[in-house]
């Protein structure tokens, strides 16, 4: 049971972070805590997310997250970094009931485990949450729904 | 000869046999919330039956029979914490509501302003820090605290200059519900007296699981909450001395506060009608008396010297374990069975749902109780905490499943 939340691909990513470490320069960044357990997390993103860059302090799962998150964003045009966004969230809102789709995703599909615990949902979401604000301080695109 | 028999004690919680994810039950959380027994269970749902009525208001039977028994259980707390009359006892919607009230009311009676000093410390619950920073909001007084030493006990060494003639209220914890520091108080007590202010405890923690009395306390006031104590949520107590409650303005305005109502003015009940504005929870009340009658049959001594049983072998398995550290008090002695620690810098989510997946309930996080963690460098903590009904074998549990959390993410 618990290797599907523990996935290896998450304990991989939360042993050997990807792109971690706060750099500039940057277009907008964003701090998001959850209060119920203190984990933190700090992201920036360029206008044109040719580099997100983070730090925080969390359990495996935020901060796989946070390195997944690098992976999968970093590069991509406003609208697909949106698209995969949105994926994320409906899959971690879907209560394990959302298939999810590894061409949109990625590794972050090592997730949808944790979409059965409603107690770390918040984790997973943590940093793509703080990704969302950094984005819009920076300018980065429009929401699909907008451009739709 | 010692009768307690942690067997027959479990056979009173019909949660503990439950199954959890596979495993049997092992409930470790007790400080957050303790489970009920059948027999609180039970006067619950037999007032619910067969009593039901609003209280302090009627003249038909029902009426008579539910305020009795909301009485009666006042009653049973007043003996139960050693207090002179049931008068003394009001009854809240729990701890914080108890904590918010003093922090008004004796703020009001006290005309708490610029100049003055509260003091509490870096070991409290949220509970008892924010009412009182809210207060110095309220009123420009100032919120100062005692510090924390490395082995987890209060700082006394600036006691008389912290607590000095600009004080007007001590509130501290009695015993912490992060690191199991049972607070002697009877130092501060003294000196806050000395001065002329008044001394308030949290003993949400201490009330449940040690034999306590408010006349050799001292303090003017105390807090605490029924469902630490094997009784229901919903359900706290303010115990104040019977001639500060007197002075003491109230805190909510309503029905069955009052003496007189005119649409000008009122005149307010005497303590404790006074400080219970509205429907007070009633079933809960008397559940919370069931609780004190289910704790006082078996006897407050036998429970805290089980639970130091449990807590020295907790403390020596945890200390056996390698990448364990725990936060406060290595031995039983001047602590309770509340015992916070680390696995590794391994994050507490990650130990506690690991721990979770093998049937052991812990909390994790900061347990409401920021400051302490901040004081220990850490984020959050793992905490185990115990009760009358906690084995050893549920220690070896706690103790089998860190080494599996030290697999994983070793």
């Amino acid at each position: 049971m618990m290797d599907q939340l523990y996935q290896e691909i998450i304990l991989d990513h939360y042993k050997h972070p990807h792109g971690r470490g706060l750099r500039s320069p940057f277009g907008g960044e964003a701090h998001h805590v959850n209060p119920t357990c203190g984990d933190e997390i700090t992201i920036r993103v360029t206008t044109d997310l040719s580099d997100i860059s983070y730090d925080g302090m969390g359990c495996s799962i935020s901060q796989a997250s946070a390195s997944v998150l690098h992976d999968q964003l970093t590069g991509l045009d406003p609208a697909a970094a949106f698209r995969v966004h949105e994926a994320f969230v409906e899959l971690m809102q879907g209560r394990g009931q959302v298939e999810p789709d590894e061409d949109v995703l990625g590794d972050a599909v090592a997730f949808a485990g944790v979409a059965r615990y409603p107690a770390r949902v918040k984790c997973a979401l943590l940093p793509w949450m703080a990704f969302k604000d950094a984005a819009v301080r920076a300018g980065v695109g429009v929401s699909p729904e907008v451009t739709a | 000869m010692s009768s307690f028999d942690v067997a027959r004690v479990r056979a009173d919680f019909p949660i503990l046999g439950r199954e959890i994810n596979g495993h049997p039950l092992v409930y470790l959380d007790s400080a957050n919330t303790s489970q009920k027994p059948v027999q609180v269970l039970d006067v619950m749902r037999a007032h619910a039956e067969q009593h039901n009525a609003n209280v302090s208001r009627s003249v038909h039977t029902l009426g008579t029979e539910s305020t009795a028994a909301y009485e009666d259980a006042r009653a049973k707390v007043a003996t139960f914490i050693g207090a002179a009359s049931p008068d003394e006892v009001v009854f809240t919607k729990n701890s914080t509501e108890a904590l918010n009230l003093v922090a008004h009311s004796a703020g009001e009676m006290l005309g708490v302003g610029p100049g003055d000093e509260i003091v509490i410390s870096e070991m409290e619950h949220h509970s008892n820090i924010v009412p009182w920073q809210l207060l110095c909001r309220r009123t420009g007084a100032t919120l100062r605290w005692f510090g924390v030493t490395d082995d987890g006990r209060l700082d006394e060494s600036t006691l008389d200059e912290l607590v000095n003639e600009r004080t007007k209220i001590v509130s501290l914890v009695h015993m912490s519900n992060i690191l199991g520091t049972i607070n002697d108080v009877s130092r501060i007590v003294a000196r806050a007296h000395q001065v002329g202010a008044l001394v308030l405890l949290d003993c949400s923690q201490s009330v449940p699981h040690l034999p306590l009395s408010v006349s050799a306390l001292g303090a003017d006031f105390i807090a605490f909450t029924g469902h630490k104590m094997v009784g229901p949520t919903g359900i706290g107590v303010l115990w104040g001395r019977g001639a500060v409650l007197a002075d003491l303005p109230p805190f909510l305005g309503g029905g069955s506060m009052i003496e007189t109502v005119t649409l000008e003015h009122t005149t307010f009940a005497a303590p404790p009608a006074r400080f219970e504005a509205g429907t007070p929870p009633i079933t809960e009340a008397i559940g919370l008396g069931a609780a004190v009658d289910y704790l006082s049959a078996i006897g407050m001594d036998e429970i805290h010297r089980h639970e130091q049983e449990i807590t020295g072998y907790a403390l020596k398995t945890l200390a056996d374990l390698p990448g364990v550290r725990v936060f406060g008090l290595g031995t039983p002695e001047g602590r309770g069975g509340t015992v916070s620690f680390d696995v590794d810098g391994i994050h507490p989510h990650d130990v506690g749902q690991i721990l979770d997946d093998l049937g052991v309930q812990v909390r994790v996080g900061h347990h409401c109780a920021r400051p302490v963690c901040a004081r220990f460098g850490v984020a959050a903590m793992t905490r185990a905490s115990f009760y009358l009904y906690t084995t050893t074998d549920e220690i070896d549990a706690l103790a089998r499943g860190i080494e599996q959390v030290r697999r994983v993410f070793g």
